[in-house]
């Protein structure tokens, strides 16, 4: 279970990566995203690796954690926010320049 | 306990709310009420800092939950210090973007600002690392919308620069956070501090490697090189005025390495031990000469600002990274200082660019509209820039100069060497904006007055001016400061730990 875990985690972020470094905005956006998704995986782990422990209400004796839950809960939210920001303004810059590359080519630098 | 503690967050986002949605239609009312909400704010900045010199640190527990459970707010005398740095340049920075009527040049101007305040306010009042977090995306989502504010091709594609590598630092962020929190449990500051003492040996890498993590996003904020690279071109298509105002957000970076870095991986800590030290001088040293170079390099005005902008980080890295009393002190007024030159710089650039077809530095333009003054607030906001006499810059050099003294052929040289090619670079962009021969006829190009803009950046100087002319008070109350930053005690007992608030 860890194991696969781990492996889940490190492959989105290799992955992530990997598409970070290309030169087109919707390479990069899904590069974020898939790191992103491999944060809240990460964030999760962090209250350990648990199967049938109670979450907070009921009887037993392995309870998991509750607070990484509400924190990945919040890097979600905060992500996918991002996420839809980045879009658009990857959107507009290409509308407004007719390509999509990441850089900036030698004439647009010097405004 | 206090209530004014949660007000430089709580007001703003009261503002942006009543901005938006009572006031979008009419940007005279928008304009009185972010006025008025940045004087209160200013005020309110004022008031909390006279109450943390008095006392040591207090902390407000938000809906009264027990310190490490619920989240805090910590006051204590280095974040009233940031808080009001913030209030009073947001102040100066606002009249200037009313006066240069940079709020008609797109919507919601006054709203996303009044934001963007709210998050700097709170990531210098928070005692919880995830709500620092939390307080970095809010300030971070505000200057997105502030910098495309105008928008434009190039401005555009900047800022997707500015976001993708910011979004990459946040997510660094959470995985420092996650690691950091299945090691100790808890996220409250001060509750890591007492836990990290007492570290079991076999979590020690754990900690290091999410120590480093924390210190990459810090160096990412505080655009500390290698991980410089988005700033010049962010600052440089931003709107002069946001750019200005952006000066104290790579403050943030600093202030958050010294937090963390005295507080919770203190010196005297095991686990980290002179980690951050290690790390940060060489960074800090050659950050000093990227942005010290950028400056002579510069091909256009604005790009100028941006890197004398990551000059002073490298300086105020410098002083941080000693990690000692007076260092950190040192470190402190050259902060505030380069936080008004920063702005002073990017204002000044801005009134010129309005006045000039373009930006770039090595084409013969006709002279421009109020092109005397211009050039005098150009060299004196070049001067505070460099850190020459008689600005604050040159108090606060000195003190770092003087805090770094047993290490002096390597910090001095690399000081003084910067400081050189900077002012090279300085006095080569204002020759050739304001000297450089023009064309026999050519007539100044003719530009409103613009006054309330001219006086925000001479409001800016006379900042400067004054906490020159105040040095010895002000650097006897940063001593306190720093001196309470290597005794956390205080701080930690605040906080209260695992008892009824």
């Amino acid at each position: 279970m860890e194991v696969l875990i781990a492996l889940a985690i490190g492959l989105l972020t290799a992955t992530g990566i990997y598409l970070l470094l290309r030169q087109r905005t919707f390479a990069v956006i899904l590069g974020l995203s898939f790191i992103s998704y491999a944060v809240n995986v990460f964030i999760f782990a962090a209250g350990r690796v648990q199967t049938k422990a109670i979450p907070i209400i009921g009887t037993g004796d392995v309870f998991t954690d509750p607070l990484p839950q509400a924190l990945v809960l919040t890097a979600i939210v905060i992500s996918f926010g991002m996420t839809a920001v980045i879009v658009i303004m990857a959107l507009g810059a290409y509308l407004e320049s007719g390509h999509d590359r990441v850089d900036m080519v030698e004439h647009e630098d010097d405004r | 306990m206090s209530h004014w503690i949660i007000a430089p967050v709580a007001l703003p986002a009261l503002m942006a709310a009543i901005l938006v949605l009572v006031l979008r239609g009419n940007l005279g009312f928008q304009r009185a009420i972010s006025l008025a909400g940045t004087l209160g704010l200013a005020v309110i900045a004022a008031m909390l800092i006279l109450a943390a010199s008095g006392s040591g640190p207090e902390v407000y527990f938000l809906g009264d939950w027990p310190a490490p459970f619920g989240i805090v707010l910590v006051l204590d005398r280095l974040s009233a210090l940031m808080v009001l740095l913030t209030a009073v340049l947001a102040l100066v920075v606002l009249v200037y973007a009313i006066g240069a009527d940079w709020d008609k040049m797109g919507r919601h101007f006054h709203a996303i600002y009044q934001f963007q305040l709210m998050g700097i306010c709170g990531a210098f009042l928070t005692g919880d690392a995830f709500n620092l977090f939390v307080f970095f995306e809010v300030l971070l989502i505000a200057s997105y919308g502030l910098m495309l504010h105008g928008g434009g091709r190039d401005r555009m594609r900047a800022g997707f620069q500015y976001v993708a590598f910011n979004l990459i630092g946040s997510t660094l962020f959470l995985f420092a956070l996650a690691t950091i929190y299945s090691v100790t449990g808890t996220l409250n500051m001060a509750d890591l501090a007492v836990k990290l003492q007492t570290l079991p040996p076999g979590d020690v890498a754990l900690i290091r490697v999410a120590a480093v993590l924390l210190l990459l996003v810090f160096a990412i904020k505080g655009a500390l090189v290698p991980l410089h690279f988005w700033l010049p071109g962010a600052y440089a298509h931003a709107p002069g005025v946001v750019a200005a105002l952006f000066a104290v957000m790579t403050k943030i970076g600093a202030y958050a390495a010294l937090r963390f870095g005295t507080l919770v991986f203190p010196p005297g800590l095991e686990a980290t031990a002179t980690l951050y030290r290690d790390v940060l001088l060489p960074a800090a040293l050659v950050t000093l000469v990227v942005g010290a170079v950028g400056v002579l390099g510069a091909v256009t005005l604005p790009r100028l600002a941006a890197f004398a902008a990551i000059a002073s980080m490298g300086m105020v890295f410098v002083g941080i990274s000693a990690f000692t009393p007076a260092a950190t002190s040192a470190a402190l007024y050259y902060i505030v200082h380069s936080t008004l030159a920063g702005a002073a710089l990017f204002l000044v650039s801005d009134l010129a660019m309005r006045r000039r077809a373009h930006g770039r530095l090595d084409a013969v333009l006709p002279p421009m509209a109020q092109g005397g003054l211009l050039a005098a607030l150009f060299l004196v906001a070049a001067i505070a820039s460099a850190g020459m006499p008689p600005l604050s810059g040159f108090i606060g050099k000195l003190l770092i100069l003087s805090a770094w003294r047993d290490a002096a052929w390597l910090v001095w040289s690399f000081i003084l060497a910067a400081t050189f090619v900077m002012l090279v670079g300085l006095a080569r962009a204002g020759s050739q904006l304001f000297w450089k021969a023009h064309d026999g006829q050519a007539r100044a190009t003719s530009h409103p007055p613009e006054p309330w803009a001219f006086t925000a950046v001479i409001t800016l100087i006379g900042l400067m001016a004054g906490i020159a002319v105040l040095a010895g008070p002000i650097t006897a109350w940063l001593d306190v400061t720093a001196a309470g930053l290597y005794d956390p005690s205080t701080y930690i007992e605040a906080n209260r730990l695992y008892q009824e608030p």
